[in-house]
């Protein structure tokens, strides 16, 4: 176990110095790119080209401008947006995290949840007409764009029903912090979680049955049965349990990736303004400093949560060590 | 490979007719009506999409792609502006008139520049299906060479294809897609690889960076079929035989590797159509004044609340779209591997 866990670390490691080297080539060396007015913003001054170009050391070797990046995004921290007036990007992105973390824990009990209700009951019921109706509802949600549907939510709950009993309890767009207005917080998120789990949740229904289905035909599970255990029983001590290692580790993929960056589209419709709010913020403005950093910050905070996975998979798993 | 399918009367008593294994997975998925149903539906969307210029020149008489503030239209006999003054629930400002349900007549109504939102949805899906077939097919052919290449020469040459693939794949598919976008088109000259020029606004663009933002999700299930046939003994006859490596790869894997590729094609078209759509409306991907069904969404946000088909068609589409590729997908994958329909 030790040793796996090293040899992960070893690898989230290089991992990590890839995506840095990957961004800064990206973003600093494609051809025809010139990275002073890429990062400039709109209509740069020619002293400001010239105090980046110092700045970034970009007359310098290629290794030099590799670290200099590197320090401003991790050490000094002292990257700024020239877009915006010199703010500082890597506090704006601490400020911007929360109403990130909200909207993603939210959505994830809701998915995981309502993922493990529909997949254990179109199991169950297969064979009945009730399996595929369940299986057609989890493709739908699947082949969603979810900005289009955050975009239909809100015209059924900020326009067209607002005025009835129904939706009148939902505020306007834009995100409440919890500290300040807890009631407030949770009823801002409501349809916001809602919007963001159904893919989820179609996604996680349609490989919990499936993956119910298989180890239903395993042999243990026959043992278990010939023993004369309950069906009830069968399924939650054998197949759901077996059946959960695959959700857990898929679900710490997911859930990494909607946290570093992959709720943006959510923000975006709901005007929530946390992290992704903020890329897409800078997208419209082509302020490069705060795309760098949240891309960065994001593809880190993936990574790590990979290798959370990956090393509770291993404990949950033994077989997973030696390969 | 006569993969012809069978007589829709062709009853199981003849099935022993069809030896071939393309004719009898042919049969089986033009068995499976729900998989026929959704392969009609996406055939009847790409006619429909490219039947666009069709549509705005010999129908609706209007350029889709020009601004068109001062244009009239006719409603129930009436003439009308297409920007209506106060309009919508405020009352104020001037706004896009609404569907009026005619399709000579902005069926669909306009959006804020005033163009013609059906003609729009037709072009826009025309970009989307290019960019999600034409991406899905150059993912789909350089995941598999490499996959040949890593799978049939394994040790060194594997270890090096497959970690380069986890490196790319451990990168969030979304924050790639939105770093190499925004500094394409934030340069003014675009991509230039070697004589190869991309100008900014080409549908190159997007289709090429969804293509290689997915090569790993394609290469990783291709290269383990190609592991678990590179030392059956059908390779090893034609070893024997004196065969070249790359007739090896050709004549002998990749017949027997190229059903996974074809299981995954059309969940990857679905997939790209997602991914671009996402795009597009982020606008970093299909660029005006070309549409998608991306950006006519993205369009229609400010009108969400007075002109709501301008968001609400596009996105019809995509479901639409994507939903039948998804269902044609799970067909194709029953049809060639009947053992998986257990799982």
């Amino acid at each position: 176990m030790i040793g796996f866990v090293a040899r992960r670390t070893l690898w989230t490691a290089l991992v990590m110095f890839v995506i840095t080297v990957l961004v800064f080539v990206i973003f600093f060396k494609i051809p025809g790119v010139d990275p002073a007015r890429s990062l400039a913003g709109r209509n740069p001054s020619p002293q400001v080209l010239q105090e980046i170009r110092h700045q970034f050391g970009l007359d310098r070797p290629f290794p030099v401008q590799y670290l200099i990046m590197m320090k401003k995004l991790f050490i000094t921290r002292d990257l700024v947006s020239y877009s915006n007036q010199g703010q500082l990007v890597v506090p704006e992105i601490a400020a911007a995290t929360p109403a990130t973390l909200s909207l993603v824990f939210g959505a994830a009990v809701i998915w995981v949840l309502l993922a493990i209700a529909m997949g254990v009951a179109a199991a169950v019921l297969r064979g009945t007409w009730l399996d595929p109706l369940l299986m057609i509802l989890a493709l739908i949600g699947i082949s969603m764009p979810v900005f289009w549907l955050g975009e239909v939510a809100n015209l059924i709950t900020q326009a067209k029903l607002h005025q009835t009993f129904l939706f009148s309890w939902v505020p306007p767009l834009g995100y409440t912090p919890l500290s300040q207005n807890p009631l407030l917080w949770f009823e801002g998120l409501i349809i916001p979680w809602i919007t963001l789990s159904i893919l989820y949740i179609g996604l996680y229904a349609r490989v919990l049955r499936g993956s119910l289905i298989e180890t239903g035909n395993e042999d243990y599970v026959r043992t278990a049965r010939a023993k004369g255990i309950s069906e009830r029983q069968v399924l939650l001590r054998h197949t759901l349990r077996t059946s959960m290692i695959s959700f857990v580790s898929l679900f710490g993929l997911d859930f990494g990736v909607l946290v570093g960056g992959g709720a943006l589209l959510t923000e975006v419709v709901f005007d929530i303004h946390g992290v992704g709010y903020l890329t897409y913020q800078s997208l419209s403005n082509l302020d490069l400093p705060v795309i760098m950093a949240t891309v960065v910050y994001g593809a880190f905070f993936i990574v790590l949560a990979n290798t959370l996975v990956d090393v509770g998979y291993a404990w949950l798993d033994p077989r997973v060590r030696i390969s | 490979m006569t993969a012809t399918a069978a007589p829709p009367g062709a009853v199981a008593a003849a099935a022993p007719a069809a030896r071939n294994p393309w004719a009898i997975a042919a049969r089986r998925l033009w068995r499976n009506r729900i998989a026929m149903a959704s392969l009609l539906l996406f055939a009847l969307i790409v006619i429909v999409s490219l039947a666009a210029p069709l549509y705005a020149h010999d129908v609706a008489h209007v350029n889709p792609f020009a601004v068109n503030l001062n244009g009239i239209t006719v409603v129930g006999g009436h003439t009308v502006p297409i920007m209506q003054q106060g309009g919508g629930v405020l009352k104020l400002g001037e706004t896009p008139i609404g569907p009026t349900w005619d399709p000579g007549h902005y069926l669909l109504g306009a959006d804020n520049l005033g163009r013609d939102v059906m003609a729009r949805l037709l072009y826009g899906g025309r970009s989307s299906l290019e960019i999600g077939i034409g991406s899905a097919l150059i993912c789909c052919v350089i995941a598999t060479v490499v996959a040949l290449i890593a799978g049939f020469f394994g040790g060194m040459t594997d270890a090096l294809l497959s970690r380069l693939m986890d490196l790319i794949w451990a990168f969030p598919v979304y924050l790639l897609a939105i770093s190499i976008s925004t500094v394409l088109l934030t340069s003014s000259g675009g991509l230039q690889i070697g004589p190869v020029h991309l100008v900014a606004g080409s549908m190159w663009l997007p289709t090429l960076i969804i293509a290689f933002i997915y090569v790993p999700y394609v290469y990783r299930p291709v290269r383990g079929q190609v592991l678990s046939v590179v030392n059956r003994e059908y390779v090893q006859a034609s070893v024997a035989q004196g065969a070249s490596n790359l007739r090896l790869i050709f004549s002998e894997i990749l017949p027997n590797v190229v059903t996974v590729v074809i299981v995954l094609f059309p969940l990857m078209i679905a997939t790209n159509i997602l991914t671009e759509s996402a795009l597009s409306f982020l606008s970093i991907g299909v660029q005006p004044p070309n549409a998608s069904w991306g950006t006519i969404i993205n369009d229609g946000q400010q009108l969400l609340y007075t002109r709501p088909w301008v968001s609400i068609a596009p996105g019809i589409m995509i479901v639409l779209t994507v939903l039948s590729l998804n269902v044609l997908g799970d067909g194709v994958r029953d049809a060639l591997d009947p053992r998986a329909k257990l799982r």
